[in-house]
């Protein structure tokens, strides 16, 4: 195995049963179909889509949240899902999670403090002033006083929240965090600085991040790969130059081109996309975005595209490309 | 820390102060039978039905008996049902309900399934139907009444759970590897408890009064018993005396009224961000 790739991702499927536990006929929401994907070490992987693509749950299902149907995570050699309870618990110290909504992820019952010790609690590390220091250190790091420690969490900001959120996820000196939009509910302002304070401590402790957004500036900025998700698959993912400059898929192409422009006198064509997304309960045939798609041809519903290797690096799963 | 509570929250200091009376006159006429002007038990055929008097504060019943010091006497008894009654109730529905609602799915429709069939019987019948085949004691009364009650603190954990079980702050203690336990107690427990609280010291009340109504029936206590829901019975058949009634009936309002009041500033007491600054 290469040596520069941190998690390996094959063939993941996620999905949700949605009918009742009494019912026969059992129907399945396609959260993650088949998803494949490398995360190389050091580096920020942005996935995009439109609401309810299954990007949060992809996230959630890396960090052996949930149990999947079937794939695939490899962390370091190692396949997540056929741990121990035990070795999965020594795994958790590795990846970690910084969630949307910075107030529904801090317990409302807990000091910032008791919140930041659960880390260490849970993993039974260091004595008393070890940990002390350390939540000391912690909140210097993310940019937060030590009068803060004694807030619950409703007497802070978002901003100052989401900072919680990111000291806790780097308590136990994790390799890889999965940021689940860490910024879409804070405004403009802090979401710069949020931002900024992700890739000093990026480049502080050498950390790989996946980077789950909607908003394609944000990710344009922070991201040295990206992905894009439609309904569960992935469609196309490349170095963020390739996938920017050179869209293949023609969802993407859609998706990039919906990104507000600051040049009023230069507009550029906006590719505007027809209908509703299809339930992912029921996924259309082949292509699963033929349904929508402006260049689709009779191949489309029949055959499912495979995702390949149309540059070196750049993957789109279309049977144009 | 209590007394600072206290001065902040006027309904609190209420609330502490009348329970803690009748706490109090419950334990001191245990103590001390002799406090009471008269014996509850004595029966003075000659002054039944007298009104309130300086001799007889609160008046006597249909056998002459001081309903003051009946009163007092029966704070005991109340007092022991009530408690009692709630608190393992709801200990039981807690861990019950908490239990199906983390677990979900099938165990849950299972389990929930099977505490409707206890709440589907009516409740009275129910527990007259246990006190009677188990024989009719204290003990048996007050097991009937939690074997009763248990399924509503049950609904109201289980829902609390499964709403609280989705936050995000369950699925962070999760990825930091916290074991089940954990996430129960520390996280998911603490974030539920508001309701069940509330619930509980407003059933309060009602569980002095569903035993009343089994004592009225020959459940409960045994008719000389002084217990302020057979008093108040008692009260009903002789309605033209209307202090027969009345003062037992006033003696178990103040105590559900204190301890709602208590339940309330707990509840806002334990919430962070209701908490009041002290």
């Amino acid at each position: 195995m290469d040596d520069s790739v941190l998690v390996q991702v094959q063939n993941l499927k996620m999905y949700f049963q949605t009918e009742g536990s009494f019912s026969f006929s059992k129907k399945y929401i396609k959260a993650v179909d088949d998803v494949s994907f490398n995360l190389f070490k050091g580096e920020t992987f942005g996935l995009v889509g439109e609401s309810g693509c299954g990007k949060s749950t992809l996230g959630r299902t890396v960090l052996g949240l949930y149990k999947p149907n079937a794939g695939k995570v490899i962390f370091e050699g190692e396949n997540i899902f056929s741990l121990k309870n035990k070795r999965m618990k020594e795994m958790r110290k590795k990846m970690q999670l910084i969630f949307q909504d910075p107030s529904a992820s801090l317990n409302p019952r807990k000091t910032i403090a008791d919140i930041l010790n659960e880390p260490f609690h849970i993993h039974q590390v260091g004595t008393k002033t070890e940990r002390k220091a350390k939540i000391k250190d912690l909140m210097d790091r993310v940019g937060l006083s030590e009068y803060h420690l004694s807030r619950y969490p409703h007497e802070m900001s978002g901003g100052q929240k989401q900072r919680v959120g990111i000291a806790r996820a780097l308590a136990l000196n994790p390799k890889l965090i999965i940021c689940d939009e860490p910024v879409s509910a804070l405004d403009v302002s802090i979401q710069a600085q949020v931002i900024n304070l992700l890739e000093d401590l990026q480049k502080e402790y050498d950390l790989t991040y996946l980077f789950i957004s909607h908003n394609l500036s944000v990710v344009h900025h922070i991201c040295n790969r990206v992905g894009v998700m439609y309904l569960g698959k992935l469609v196309e993912t490349g170095n963020h130059e390739d996938i920017y400059r050179n869209t293949l898929h023609p969802y993407a192409k859609a998706l990039i081109s919906a990104i507000p422009h600051t040049d009023p006198d230069n507009p550029k064509d906006r590719i505007l996309l027809k209908g509703d997304v299809p339930s992912p309960a029921n996924p259309p045939s082949g292509c699963r975005f033929h349904t929508r798609c402006p260049e689709r041809t009779d191949l489309c519903s029949q055959a499912e595209p495979q995702l390949k290797e149309v540059f070196p690096g750049h993957f789109a799963a279309c049977h144009l490309c | 820390m209590l007394l600072r509570i206290m001065k902040n929250n006027l309904l609190f200091s209420i609330g502490i102060i009348v329970c803690a009376l009748w706490i109090l006159i419950a334990i001191v006429t245990v103590l001390v039978p002799s406090i009471t002007p008269y014996s509850y038990l004595a029966q003075d055929l000659a002054n039944r039905f007298q009104a309130p008097s300086s001799a007889h504060w609160f008046g006597t019943d249909s056998i002459g008996r001081d309903v003051f010091s009946r009163v007092l006497v029966g704070s005991r008894i109340s007092l022991i049902a009530g408690l009692i009654t709630i608190a393992l109730a709801s200990l039981m529905g807690m861990i019950y309900g908490g239990i199906a609602g983390y677990i979900g799915g099938l165990t849950d429709e299972i389990m929930m399934r099977i505490s409707e069939m206890v709440m589907a019987f009516p409740g009275i019948i129910l527990a007259m139907t246990i006190a009677a085949a188990l024989g009719p004691s204290l003990h048996n009364t007050l097991l009937a009444m939690v074997i009763i009650w248990w399924p509503n603190y049950a609904r109201v954990m289980r829902s609390m759970v499964i709403a609280n079980k989705e936050n995000e702050y369950v699925e962070a203690a999760k990825s930091l590897g916290a074991s089940h336990f954990r996430i129960f107690f520390n996280e998911i427990m603490p974030n539920s408890l508001g309701p069940v609280l509330v619930l509980a010291t407003l059933d309060f009340g009602n569980a002095i009064l569903l035993f009343s109504g089994l004592s009225f029936l020959g459940l409960g206590s045994p008719p000389p018993t002084p217990e302020w829901g057979a008093m108040v019975a008692d009260g009903v058949l002789n309605f033209n005396y209307w202090w027969i009634g009345t003062f037992p009936g006033l003696a178990i309002l103040t105590m559900s009224v204190g301890t709602n009041f208590i339940g309330d500033s707990l509840r806002d007491f334990l919430d962070p961000r209701l908490r009041k600054e002290i």
